[in-house]
């Protein structure tokens, strides 16, 4: 069984629509990838799956079960959680009191606060700052932590590289590539192609609302991917 | 010493004052809601423990007891019945509906109870004083009051910085989307904050009942007085509330001592208004309520 399909999917945001009978499936442990320009659906993509938005038509399954009608909090206990775009952290919390709140709904796993800052070592000196004070990159790295501790079956990383330093940008993909080893599922959007081409098995390319490529890396052409990319 | 004994009577009224702000400011942190039937909600309090002594002949300890009770769960059906339905996009719709909720309450307390004055008997607590010295004496009542101000609203902060529901408000507070997206039900979330503020301003209801008389349209005095106290302690601030109070209070009690009792009441908005002109954030001004 598959852990996440998405069947025909329809999203409006009032009467402008911004995804076309979107479908996919994520098998589990596998990272796949969801890049796009600008505006192709992809935040929007994540947002309905995680339960911020709704499809106006279509359906998901989450391992198997219908969750069109389950509302975002309660997808958390099921094992869905966002990375949201722009990092989201609670600006006025501290380091530490962000991943407690990442673990409010008690899910119980391999991700508690000693692991999550194992992988993400940075965050462990500055566990007493406040959350607003942190660097973009440190901000990301917390987020992503904030996610894990709801110890996801899926986790949905919403452009998890936009506007950070190149050297934070390896750390956060060098986590990415533990995540499936301890049960995770990702879901990544991403504009930057390169970076995440590497690390996942399976590639959808948006433009406009629509897919339009899908494959594994390694059998797409770079040139199909870039005319698929920009709709050349 | 005569200013003394006023000022120290005036820091003490603004423990109560404190007392009606905090749920405002709470409420106001946790989900930018403006409750203006704050006030009102308070005097529904006295006027419940008033009910609950005459009717049910309770003593007055139980009687303020059930009433904490009893608008704690109020609080919380009225935000999940009827106000989380107002929040969203438009910031003014809950300012209509609370106004709405404010002029429903006075009229169905003037019918329940019509206009005349009450009290509530607080026995010998209120008329004791401790006397320090020739001239200065303070009142056992206010003093328990104050002190029973500070306690709630350490409690709360206490409650906000080390409980999971504390983080959780905060949490809610700074972000409400990302909220939801860590498992929070924003719904519940925003019903209990609105239930821990109605029962902390009933306590500030029945603390004023005691204190002096009232009547069915006594909150609207007691919102603005919240409000002021909100402002210049700096909104989102819990502890702010108390030092909005105590400055509101000195200013009223010490406006009565020098020009008479007639201007109490305009001096402390005086003194709220050149406070909002210098500095427009108030004292301890957060962005959150942490």
């Amino acid at each position: 069984m598959s852990i996440l399909e998405v069947r025909d999917v329809d999203v409006f945001y009032g009467d402008f629509q911004a995804l076309f009978s979107i479908s996919f499936t994520i098998e589990e442990g596998q990272t796949f990838a969801v890049i796009g320009a600008n505006g192709a659906g992809k935040s929007t993509m994540l947002r309905t799956i995680a339960g911020l938005s709704r499809p106006r038509s279509g359906q998901i399954l989450f391992e198997g079960e219908p969750v069109d009608h389950i509302s975002a909090h309660k997808r958390v206990a099921m094992g869905i959680s966002m990375v949201p775009e722009g990092r989201r952290v609670f600006p006025s919390l501290s380091v530490n009191e962000n991943l407690q709140v990442g673990g409010y709904g008690g899910r119980k796993g391999d991700w508690n606060l000693e692991s999550v800052y194992e992988l993400f070592a940075l965050l462990k000196p500055l566990a007493k700052r406040q959350a607003g004070s942190l660097s973009g990159g440190e901000q990301q790295a917390l987020a992503i932590g904030r996610a894990l501790m709801s110890n996801p079956r899926l986790v949905l990383l919403d452009e998890v590289s936009l506007g950070l330093a190149p050297v934070i940008i390896k750390r956060i993909y060098e986590a990415m590539v533990e995540l499936p080893s301890r049960g995770t599922t990702i879901l990544v959007v991403e504009q930057d192609v390169q970076h995440v081409l590497t690390v996942s098995d399976h590639v959808a390319c948006f433009l406009e609302g629509r897919i339009s490529l899908e494959g594994a890396p390694a059998e797409l052409k770079s040139d199909d991917i870039t005319a698929a990319y920009f709709g050349m | 010493m005569n200013w003394v004994n006023v000022a120290v009577q005036g820091i003490l009224l603004g423990g109560l004052y404190a007392l009606f702000a905090v749920g405002l400011a709470l409420v106001f942190g946790v989900m930018r809601l403006v409750n203006l039937a704050h006030g009102d909600l308070g005097i529904l309090a006295a006027f419940v423990t008033l009910g609950l002594i005459t009717h049910a002949h309770l003593g007055l300890t139980w009687a303020a007891l059930l009433t904490i009770v009893v608008m704690f769960c109020a609080g919380y059906v009225l935000q999940r019945g009827l106000l989380n339905f107002t929040l969203g996009t438009d910031d003014t719709r809950p300012i209509v509906v609370t106004f709405g909720l404010a002029i429903i309450i006075q009229n169905t307390l003037l019918l329940a109870f019509s206009a005349d004055e009450q009290g509530l008997e607080g026995g010998r607590i209120t008329t004791a004083s401790i006397h320090l010295g020739h001239q200065l004496a303070i009142g056992w009542y206010p003093l328990l009051v104050f002190i029973v101000a500070v306690a709630i609203i350490a409690g709360l902060q206490l409650f906000l910085n080390r409980t999971k529901m504390g983080r959780a408000f905060r949490a809610t507070s700074d972000d409400r989307e990302a909220a939801e997206l860590m498992g929070m039900n924003n719904r519940h979330i925003y019903s209990l904050a609105m239930a821990v503020s109605l029962a902390i301003v009933a306590v500030a209801g029945i603390a004023l009942a005691i204190r002096t008389t009232f009547d069915p349209t006594s909150g609207s005095f007691n919102l603005i007085f919240a409000f002021e106290a909100v402002i210049i302690g700096g909104i989102g601030s819990i502890w702010g509330t108390l030092v909005g109070g105590v400055i509101l209070g000195l200013a009223q009690t010490l406006g009565a001592q020098a020009f008479g009792s007639g201007w109490a009441i305009l001096c402390g908005d005086v003194v709220f208004l050149v406070i909002l002109a210098l500095r427009p954030r108030g004292f301890f001004a957060r962005t959150v309520t942490a």
